[in-house]
């Protein structure tokens, strides 16, 4: 039964398309932290890919290895107490984890971007946002002071921050949430990137704020063409602007579909479980759906599927074997394109 | 009585970190559901896998062990000199705990003795001083961030009086003025100038604890003053005072011996590091060994009170690991 | 900005009169008599005594004495020695020497206490950072004078490299190992913080967003993380002169430094009470003035704080 199943990679490749090589390219990552109490197993074979223009969702936990993954496509993990035992990070077709300190830094910042999850913390408090934005002019484009400068306040004008040239000067701590994550988003762009992971980019901030950043971070995607990660446990977020989304689960990628097919018909039972977590108002007055239990401990992630204690359609197999990410197909067997489950009952969870 | 100290009570940061982000990136800090630990349990597995923790407990033992009971030690006695046989002898390194072990100083007395005799002083001021200053300073410093208000604003103002008197200088003033410098006497002139340390760290840290959720929590239970202030606010306000007292005691053990150097401090008959390494400074130049032995001793000691106190502050803080 | 200033300077004005007032009651409140210890074991003559307590004011109950003396003071007036010197004079000639000890000492703290401790912060958990630790244990943990005497036997005595004592307090290279030996235990505190900053400020979140810019590394330590770091080694070095100044007194007397702090210790001795209040009210000051002004740049460098 396995062998006409195709395996992950596969999967996953198919739904990068057809037109050459993706911008970016994860290929079987794994990332452990070494800590006093053991290794801890963050990412454990993680693969996607994006393309230039596209807009790849990373839904998870806290936990679920999603922020490790984009620090370690960042080149920003701490190691150690981080390694990373295995797999291939591929920008453009080459591996960034064999390329030499240097020329992985000309490609941080210049190419690759990314927005934090809490800007206040974020930005360098003792350093003026002018300087913060125009620092990348200076080092990428060894730009003067004084140009430097004037490409800040016209970063400021493009992420639509009031008065740009009066608050050049000011400090982080001057800025509401709203402005602060503008700025950041304002420095990821600065250079143009071809990438941008966004890690959690709207989580610090109020409702009413987060539409106007998210819809500014698609608006700039969108004009400069740029290839998007975007890091959430936010369902609601990713609706309106993913192409596709990636589930992650203990550190594994455990569903991946385009994004309208994972709302309708999820493949797995954690997506399920995610989908009738979210308070709906037709289902008003009914008890709110929760999937029982805890994340898993990452120093001692359960056997088999990492999900299987908390599964309510969890079986033996489930307590003893991986299961791989397949491809998911329809009933008569043709296949869903982009769409992969990591479950032993995918075809009892999407068709049953 | 204070309650135990449970992580309840004191780990506030360390327990909430179960299912945040950090779990991820840092097991090392309530890893998973199933074993929380608290500050003190934390800081107990820190200071285990410490080399310098272990260095200084024992040092401090073997310390206390030799100004408790000096007489253990040395048959030797510390104030006869022989100064016919015994002027400036060298020591006699392999003369293990004999009266000649370290030699002998410019009257003929055995520096081993002296040392092992002089260690109650030290021990005696250090000890006395911090308890002063930590129950006089620390019961100033808890009022005062504890009451805010006008009782704060003279406190903190008497505070800042006695601080702007270098300790050291303030110290060499007051007792200048006793004829008879008793042991008694050095510990209330440092701890009269030494109690504003403990109240500032004190104060601070109970401001700090008064504004945690959990005492917010206990007083919107209806908890009174006392209960909040004794089971709440003190056992969360203690360990950076504990920790700042502990690294102090190693500084007024420093000061007095300085003290008694300049002739300020312990006179004789009292028998202190401080007046041997003054005597010595004379003979130095051909007889190191007459000021190497107290001054070894001296600093051996201070050594493993700060290095405690250091390693205990550094397991305490989770932000160091 | 100004009001600021002018608000602080008017809080000091308290605590300025308060700490006169502890130091002029340690003196004269205490006990021993410094006219009668003139005479040290002989007999003295009683009309001699009197005429010379009523000389120095000493007759006249102590709250005059204090109030006279203050009103002298803001003439600059200190009062005079028993030698019959004004202390201003004798103050005068003492304190550029110590000035020039505390400037060589400071220098020395902050190049060497905040390099150690970069250096140590940057390897946090490796072995230069316990290296250093234990380095810094092992110095604070010496007193000032043990430390100058094994500074002054091994460099002057055994080695020959400096001089062992200062005949001119204008020479730098006389200056040095004094200045070393008074920086020694400050440094050793200096090089701690920094190290304890840094070492904490590299896990800060705007440290991952400045790699993530793609910023060299020279520059992410140099701007990045110096600037954050040096806030709290600077009101450090602040509240650190009364403790230098301590230092001074037992430095000095080792070097044979002509300085305040032997100047000092000589009044003790005597008990000449004008010399002492008079040096020690002036170093009231200069530790205020320098708490003031390290409170200034304190703002300066974080733009968070606020003059409220």
């Amino acid at each position: 039964m396995t062998t006409i199943e195709k395996t992950a990679d596969d999967a996953v490749r198919e739904g990068a398309g057809d037109d050459g090589t993706p911008l970016l390219e994860v290929r079987d990552l794994h990332v452990e932290f070494h800590t006093r109490d053991g290794v801890a197993k963050a990412v454990n074979g993680v693969n996607y890919s994006v393309r230039a223009g596209e807009t790849l969702a990373v839904l998870g936990e806290s936990g679920s290895g999603k922020s490790v993954t984009a620090q370690a496509i960042m080149g920003i993990l701490d190691m150690p107490p981080g390694r990373i035992p295995q797999g291939q990070i591929l920008f453009r077709g080459e591996d960034m984890l064999t390329m030499a300190g240097e020329e992985r830094r000309k490609i941080r910042g210049r190419k690759i971007a990314m927005i934090f999850q809490d800007a206040l913390s974020a930005l360098n408090p003792v350093l003026s946002v002018g300087y913060q934005l125009g620092e990348m002019f200076r080092v990428h484009e060894g730009l003067s002071k004084k140009d430097a400068k004037a490409k800040a306040i016209e970063l400021m004008d493009r992420v639509r921050i009031p008065a740009a040239k009066e608050r050049v000067s000011d400090y982080p701590h001057q800025f509401s949430g709203g402005m602060r994550q503008r700025i950041m988003i304002a420095m990821a762009m600065a250079l143009e990137p071809d990438l941008i992971i966004a890690d959690e980019p709207t989580t610090a901030l109020d409702v009413t704020v987060q539409a106007q950043v998210m819809d500014l971070l698609a608006e700039l995607q969108r004009e400069y063409h740029m290839g998007l990660i975007l890091i959430t446990h936010d369902l609601g977020v990713v609706a309106d602007v993913a192409d596709k989304i990636a589930v992650m689960y203990a550190g594994r990628i455990v569903e991946t579909a385009p994004v309208h097919e994972l709302y309708k018909r999820p493949a797995h039972p954690y997506t399920r479980g995610l989908l009738d977590s979210i308070p709906r108002l037709d289902r008003k007055g009914q008890e709110l759906y929760a999937i029982k239990g805890l994340p898993p401990n990452l120093l001692k992630t359960p056997s088999g599927c990492a999900f299987n204690p908390r599964c309510p359609k969890a079986e033996d197999i489930c307590r003893t074997d991986v299961p791989a990410l397949v491809q998911v197909t329809e009933q008569d067997g043709t296949e869903l394109p982009g769409r992969g489950s990591a479950c032993h009952f995918w075809k009892e969870t999407i068709h049953g | 009585m204070p309650e135990p100290l449970t992580d309840t009570t004191l780990a506030p940061g360390t327990q909430a970190s179960v299912t945040e982000v950090t779990a991820a990136k840092d097991p090392s800090k309530g890893s998973g559901p199933g074993k929380p630990r608290s500050l003190w349990g934390d800081a107990w597995f820190e200071l285990r896998h410490r080399p310098l923790f272990w260095v200084s407990a024992v040092l401090l033992v073997l310390l206390l062990a030799i100004a408790a009971f000096p007489g253990l030690f040395t048959d030797a006695h510390p104030r006869d000199g022989d100064l016919t046989n015994h002027f400036l002898t060298k020591p006699q390194l392999s003369h293990f705990f004999q009266a000649d072990w370290f030699g002998y100083d410019g009257q003929g007395r055995s520096i081993y003795a002296r040392v092992i005799y002089g260690t109650r002083a030290s021990i005696l001021v250090g000890v006395g001083v911090t308890a002063a200053v930590t129950i006089f300073g620390g019961l100033l410093g808890m009022l005062a961030g504890y009451f805010g208000g006008w009782i704060d604003s003279i406190i903190s103002r008497i505070v800042d009086i006695f601080f702007g008197l270098p300790f050291l200088l303030g110290s060499m003033v007051i007792l200048n003025a006793f004829a008879e410098r008793k042991v008694y006497v050095v510990i209330a002139a440092l701890a009269f100038l030494g109690w504003t340390t403990i109240a500032r760290v004190m104060r601070s840290s109970v401001i700090t604890a008064k504004q945690a959720d959990y005492v917010t929590a206990a007083r919107a239970l209806g908890a009174g003053t006392n209960r909040i202030l004794f089971r709440h606010v003190l056992p969360n306000a203690l360990a950076p005072t504990i920790v700042v007292a502990t690294i102090a005691l190693g500084a007024y053990i420093s000061a007095e011996a300085t003290l008694s150097y300049l002739g300020l401090g312990l006179a004789d008959p009292t028998i202190s590091w401080g007046i041997d390494i003054s005597d010595a400074k004379d003979a130095i130049r051909d007889n190191p060994h007459v000021m190497l032995f107290p001054a070894g001793m001296l600093s051996l000691t201070v050594f493993a009170f700060i290095t405690l106190g250091d390693a205990v502050r550094d397991a305490l803080d989770p932000k160091l690991r | 900005m100004g009001r600021y200033v002018a608000r602080r300077l008017l809080q000091m004005i308290p605590v300025f009169i308060g700490t006169t007032l502890l130091i002029f009651l340690m003196v004269h409140v205490l006990p021993g008599d410094p006219i009668r210890a003139m005479w040290g074991e002989k007999a003295a003559d009683p009309a001699q005594v009197a005429s010379l307590r009523h000389e120095f004011g000493l007759d006249q109950p102590l709250w005059k004495q204090y109030i006279d003396y203050m009103a002298d003071l803001f003439q600059g007036d200190f009062g005079k020695t028993f030698g019959g010197r004004p202390v201003s004079e004798e103050m005068g000639m003492a304190f550029p020497v110590t000035l020039r000890l505390a400037a060589v000492a400071l220098t020395i703290e902050i190049i060497v206490g905040i390099g150690l401790g970069a250096w140590a912060g940057l390897r946090a958990g490796k072995a230069v950072d316990t290296g250093v630790l234990v380095f810094t244990l092992i110095v604070i943990s010496m007193p000032v004078f043990v430390l100058g005497y094994l500074a002054q036997f091994l460099f002057a005595d055994e080695l020959g490299w400096l001089p062992p004592n200062v005949q001119d307090s204008m020479n730098l290279q006389q200056l040095l190992l004094p200045g070393f030996v008074l920086a020694m235990l400050s440094m050793a505190y200096v090089a701690r913080l920094t190290r304890t900053t840094f070492a904490e400020n590299l896990r800060a979140d705007y440290m991952r967003t400045a790699l993530a810019k793609g910023l060299p590394r020279r520059r992410i330590i140099g701007v990045h993380l110096l600037r954050n770091s040096l806030i709290p080694v600077i009101t450090f070095l602040g509240t650190d002169v009364g403790a230098l100044v301590g230092g001074a007194v037992v430095t000095e007397g080792i070097f044979n430094v002509q300085g305040v702090g032997n100047l000092l210790f000589k009044a003790l001795g005597q008990r000449e009470g004008s010399t002492i209040v008079g040096v020690v009210t002036v170093f009231v000051l200069v530790i205020l003035l320098i708490n003031l002004l390290v409170d200034l740049l304190y703002a300066v460098l974080d733009p968070r704080i606020r003059y409220a």
